[in-house]
């Protein structure tokens, strides 16, 4: 059903073509004493998520049954989480799930005869067109398995761009995207070597990062925001990869930080993770890589390509281009390997990203970085101190609490809250207390006071203890 | 389909001319025709060195990706820029449109077919 609202103009324009004065005047016939002068006296509108959390509470009255019962039942209160670090918990709109889950797009197979369902082809074409919109890049394909492969992929196609072979990653990319990019390219042979970042803002180490780049080095890959948060210098770092002839690939694992953060316009090729984009965290997968770059790069960009076209009738359609590189024609020799139904992935962020909007993607980028930053406040007043203070970042923060993360996690958790994520695995220089915590549009306020609240009383039994 | 007989040929079918010290390489009219439109040719970079029987490219048309193999090994002296923007010169005229050329060492033709030979072999490839 459509529901098209006339604008004041149109109704001026009615009114004057039938020659009435006001809407009201048209009632005249109806005796005044009969006439409503109030307004409905009906609930405001509410939003999507309103309306479910409505629905789940009437749900719960109504399974509850049996009050006695009830009773004896411990209260089912769901557990606050902090954790990001490259899965980020966002609203996911009902929309998504009711239009993947129609036959036509959750039964087909990854399209050897793309021709046919031009509706799939349609949908995958305005992925890539949104994707280009949000990344400054020209071209984009749809799609990969994640953000790590995505990134493993961008730099074996970094290497048949250049005929070099070599890349040079900053440590402050994500550290299980880095351990895929080993895993990815140990048999061929592409030497790795790692950049570390300056201790007093958490960026990658620019004078270190120059120094790692030779004649061999096909690319530099960093990750804006980092998985610190902090937003990198991806001018600077695309300046001095350039300048010895390198691609610089930009990671970016929290897709949301687009609403708000410069696209990375001055990288080749960038490799992104869209889960947060309507694709639910759950174990790991399936999420939703993509690999967006320049033009010039489209014949050694992996993956599935589609593009616009005329049938023989001159009417628009698409079509699945290049897939003469892909691996059902060019078997070993394909420059990628994407299987399974990867598209219906890239269909989930094509939808969210259609229902958010321009704007709506502003302004929830807007809600995550107000929420983070009542987060800190809220872990700073409690007595923990942040780390790479006045360093721009998005909506994660590395946070030191109690000497033992795993001691603050464990008082945490015994509150149903999932606290920040322990970096000590991954950075040991940060030491046994630095955590990684996150904050998104979800987060409440009552979770991050309660937070905060466990984060005092945990420093003030260790100061105590230290006395 | 036409075979000149001052090229020689290999069952990659590609051809070759020499001149000199210098081989001139292109693809022949069967594969062109076999391949159908041809959107892309990958060209190697100049100074290449290529062994024969090596993967020295590739051409890529609507249907497939084929690679393009070098009859004969040499360092790649020129390739054939014009084909970056024009591909389909190819289609037009494969036995006029050069790939690359390499400077020879060795200018020993073993394995490569005569035009008359070519023929025949592609008519027993084709069963026609």
């Amino acid at each position: 059903m459509r529901y098209l609202p006339k604008s004041p103009a149109d109704r001026e324009a009615m009114l004057a073509e039938i020659g009435v004065p006001t809407i009201e005047s048209l009632f005249e016939t109806i005796p005044a004493e009969y006439r409503l002068t109030a307004d409905l006296k009906i609930p405001r509108q509410h939003s999507e998520s309103e309306i479910l959390d409505r629905f789940r509470a009437f749900a719960g009255n109504v399974a509850s049954g049996d009050a006695a019962e009830l009773a004896t039942r411990p209260a089912a209160k769901p557990y606050a989480s902090f954790l990001g670090a490259g899965a980020y918990r966002h609203y996911r709109p009902v929309i998504i799930d009711s239009l993947v889950q129609r036959g036509e797009f959750l039964t087909s197979y990854t399209p050897y005869q793309p021709e046919i369902a031009q509706g799939t082809l349609q949908a995958m074409f305005e992925f890539q067109t949104m994707i280009c919109e949000l990344t400054g890049m020209e071209i984009a394909n749809a799609s990969m398995y994640d953000g790590s492969t995505g990134a493993a992929e961008a730099i074996l196609m970094a290497c048949r761009v250049t005929d070099r072979l070599g890349a040079v990653i900053a440590r402050t990319v994500h550290p299980e995207y880095r351990e895929v990019i080993a895993t990815v390219t140990q048999h061929q042979e592409i030497p790795l070597s790692e950049v570390g970042y300056v201790p007093a803002t958490g960026r990658v180490d620019l004078a270190a990062l120059e120094a790692a780049i030779t004649e061999e080095t096909a690319c530099v890959l960093i990750q804006s925001p980092n998985f610190f948060g902090t937003i990198e210098d991806v001018a600077a770092v695309a300046e001095i990869a350039h300048k010895k002839g390198a691609l610089l690939i930009v990671s970016i694992a929290e897709a949301v930080s687009l609403g708000i953060v410069k696209a990375p316009v001055e990288a080749d090729i960038v490799s992104l993770e869209a889960q947060s984009f309507g694709v639910a965290v759950g174990f790991g997968g399936p999420y939703c890589g993509v690999i967006a770059c320049k033009e010039k790069f489209l014949r050694q960009m992996p993956g599935r390509l589609v593009g616009e076209t005329k049938d023989m009738n001159s009417k628009r359609g698409f079509v699945l281009t290049l897939s003469t590189r892909e691996q059902h024609i060019r078997r070993e020799k394909a420059t990628s390997n994407i299987c399974t139904n990867q598209a219906l992935v890239a269909m989930m962020v094509t939808i969210y990203m259609t229902v958010y909007g321009k704007q709506g993607l502003r302004e929830l980028a807007e809600q995550n970085l107000a929420k983070a930053a009542y987060l800190r406040a809220a872990l700073v007043g409690a007595g923990a101190k942040t780390q790479f203070d006045g360093t721009a970042r998005f909506h994660e923060f590395v946070l030191h609490g109690t000497e033992s993360a795993e001691r603050l996690n464990e008082a945490l958790l015994a509150k149903q809250i999932i606290g920040g994520l322990a970096l000590a695995k991954w950075y040991p220089e940060l030491g046994e207390s630095a955590t990684l915590w996150c904050a998104t549009e979800l987060t409440t306020k009552v979770q991050m006071d309660a937070a905060a609240g466990v984060v005092a009383t945990c420093l003030e039994h260790e100061l105590v203890g230290a006395k | 389909m036409s075979y000149p007989e001052k090229y020689h040929y290999a069952k990659s079918h590609e051809w070759l001319a020499l001149d000199g010290d210098t081989a001139i390489i292109g693809i022949t009219d069967y594969a062109q025709g076999s391949l159908g439109d041809i959107v892309f040719v990958e060209l190697p970079k100049v100074g290449a060195e290529i062994a024969a029987g090596a993967t020295f490219g590739s051409v890529e048309s609507v249907k497939a990706v084929s690679d393009l193999y070098a009859p004969i090994g040499g360092t790649v002296t020129e390739v054939n820029t014009a084909l970056n923007d024009a591909p389909e010169t190819i289609n037009a005229a494969a036995n006029d449109t050069w790939i690359i050329k390499l400077a020879v060492k060795d200018a020993t033709l073993d394995g490569l077919l005569t035009a008359a030979d070519y023929e025949k072999f592609v008519a027993e490839e084709t069963g026609h």
